[in-house]
This record gives structure tokens, sequence and C-alpha cells, in this order.
């Protein structure tokens, strides 16, 4: 395929219709719908929707499987309770890991900001605290799989503190998750590499697509990022706090 | 080029929102921390998790700033979750009675 520089396709920002109107223009133009917005973090937005739906079926599966258990479901803030020599503090671990979750999506989206400023150390920096606070997260999660299978003997199928439906969900959707989170760090350390070569200022072709690359990849990036930031929102809210 | 400068934004923006995800985690935390119950509690987390999620969506992955045929085409579809969720809180509470009645032990 011939390689084709993008900004031929996309249209001058002045020349498209804003708001409800733009909508109608958008998609009926007989050309590509989503405009200013480079192929790649379309397609990025429509695989986290599809990816919304899959963490959405999980956690309504939960709610359904919750409501109708006759006995009555662990209590989150005991069974994920630490103690620090003292008092168990509720929660504490939980918290910790939403804590170090939003600080990378804090250093996530300034790594896209020094992207757009081409300043390519700052960018490749910001990347790697953010991969190194992701790889803490998922070690805390390992440490907190460990503590519940091992100590308090949760299984899939059964646990000591209440109904047996708990572990199964508990493990598919921290573990799904938890999956995503590693996935995000590998995906990290990858565009951090890239970013630190100059591949971005140099606009070197991509292994893959042989398209020339540039810092919109890691907008791109961080999009996939900010969900998994997204949808611990989501699970805190609804599994440890419920 | 029309998408040079790609989302180009001041850095205040960003502190500002990440300052306040902290906060209403923090606040999220201390719900369950001062053992608030009952609808109170519910209330509370869903209102912290909706601004927490909103602030994340609007400003961090900026769809605040892209064009509407690209934000609504992303936030549309999972309207169609409630669907999905209304289905089910019917379906749990009749398992639920049911089980009551078979197993005797519905409380």
């Amino acid at each position: 395929m011939a390689p084709q520089d993008s900004s031929t396709t996309v249209a001058a920002p002045t020349d498209l219709a804003p708001g409800f109107a733009g909508i109608a223009e958008d998609w009926s133009s007989d050309q590509r719908t989503f405009k200013n917005v480079p192929w790649g973090k379309a397609m990025m937005w429509i695989f986290l929707l599809s990816d919304t739906f899959i963490f959405s079926s999980f956690l309504v599966g939960y709610m359904k499987v919750r409501l109708s258990t006759t006995t009555p479901w662990p209590k989150a803030s005991e069974v994920f309770a630490l103690s620090f020599g003292g008092e168990p503090i509720p929660l504490i671990l939980i918290a910790i890991m939403t804590f170090i979750l939003i600080t990378s999506s804090g250093t996530m989206v300034l790594a896209v900001n020094y992207g757009y400023r081409k300043d390519k150390n700052k960018t490749a920096l910001l990347l790697i605290i953010t991969a190194l606070l992701g790889a803490s997260f998922v070690g805390m999660q390992a440490f907190e799989w460990t503590k519940l299978i091992v100590e308090e003997g949760v299984r899939p199928w059964g646990n000591p503190m209440g109904a047996s439906q708990f572990g199964s969900v508990f493990f598919m959707i921290t573990g799904f998750h938890g999956f995503h989170v590693s996935v995000g760090v590998l995906f990290l350390i990858l565009v951090a590499r890239k970013v630190w070569r100059g591949d971005y200022d140099t606009e070197k072709r991509g292994f893959f697509t042989s398209r020339k690359g540039n810092y919109e990849i890691v907008e791109t990036m961080g999009l996939y990022w900010h969900f998994v930031d997204l949808v611990w929102v989501f699970i805190f809210a609804f599994f440890y706090l419920w | 080029m029309a998408h040079a400068q790609g989302q180009q934004h001041p850095l205040s923006v960003y502190i500002w929102v990440w300052a306040l995800l902290f906060v209403l985690s923090t606040f999220s935390y201390l719900v369950d921390f001062y053992h608030v119950e009952g609808y109170l509690r519910w209330t509370l987390i869903l209102i912290f998790m909706f601004l927490k999620a909103g602030f994340i969506i609007s400003v961090f992955m900026h769809i605040k700033w892209e064009r509407m045929a690209l934000s609504f085409a992303i936030l549309g579809p999972p309207t169609v979750l409630l669907v999905l969720i209304a289905m089910l809180t019917i379906e749990g509470d009749y398992t639920f009675l049911t089980r009551g009645i078979f197993f005797g032990t519905g409380s």
C-alpha cells in the first residue's frame, strides 16, 4: 500500500461545521467520518468501545449474582483490610492502588502534552514513570491475590466469608483488569523506547504498518491507559465500596 | 497540516483535573472509612464515581475537544447497557425469590 501523508485526506478545521450540524455533515460526507483524528486514534476508540462492553458485561453479571445470593455478600471493607502492626485499616491497599493509578494517569497525560511539544526526553521519562507505576499496581494486585488465596482461602467456588460467588467475581473482574494493566505496561515501554530513539522525530516507518510514526501515537497510547484507569474507577465503586 | 498540533492544551487544565481526581478518590474512600451506610452511601459512591469518570473521559481522553461525530459514536452506544442493567435487575430479584422458596433460606 502506498504510504499516504494523513494531511492530504483531512480537511482544514475551519471548513468543518461545528456542533450537531457537524455530526450530520461528518457522517454523510462520503469520505472518512472522523475528521481531524488520525486513523490509529479512531481505531483505538473503537477498540475501547468494545472493551467497555466486555467490562460492563462483567460488572452487570456481578450485579445480578450479588442480587440473587441468599447468603450475605462478604464485606469488602473487612476482606481487604490490612494491618501495619496495629488495628487493621479498612480497604487501605485498594486505596493506595487507586491513588497509584490516578498518579500514572497524570504522568501519562503530561507525556502526551510533552510529546506534542516534541520534547523527546521528557516524554520518554514520563512514559517510563507511568509504566513503573503501572507495574507497581500489578505487583500490589499480585500481593492481594496471594493474600486472599493463601491466607483467607478464597476460591472461585467458595470462601469462608460469605456468598460463594464472591471468589469467581473477584478473580474474573480484577484479573481481567490486571491483565489490561500488564498489557498497558508493555505497550508503554514499547512506545517509550521509540520516543527515546527519536522515531517520532524522524518519522521512521513502523515495523508492522510501515507507516510514518509521530507523536500522535503517544496520545493513542494514552487513551488506552486512561481507559484502564477509568475501568478501575467503576471497579473501585461497585466491587470494593458498594 | 490539520492536526499537526494534535490535542495541545495548557498544562494547568491537566494539573487541576489531576488534583481533583485525588480529592474525589479521597472522598470516596472516606465514605467507606466513616461507615456511611444505606442510600446515602450508594448515592455518594455514585456521585464521586461519575464525577471521576466524567473528568477522565472529557479532559484526559480529550473528548471535550473532539468533534461531536466522534464523541457521540463513542458515548452513545454504551447507553444501551441501561437496558441490560434493567433486565438483569429483574432477573436477579426473580432468582433471589425462587431460591428463597426452594432452599428456604431467604432472608
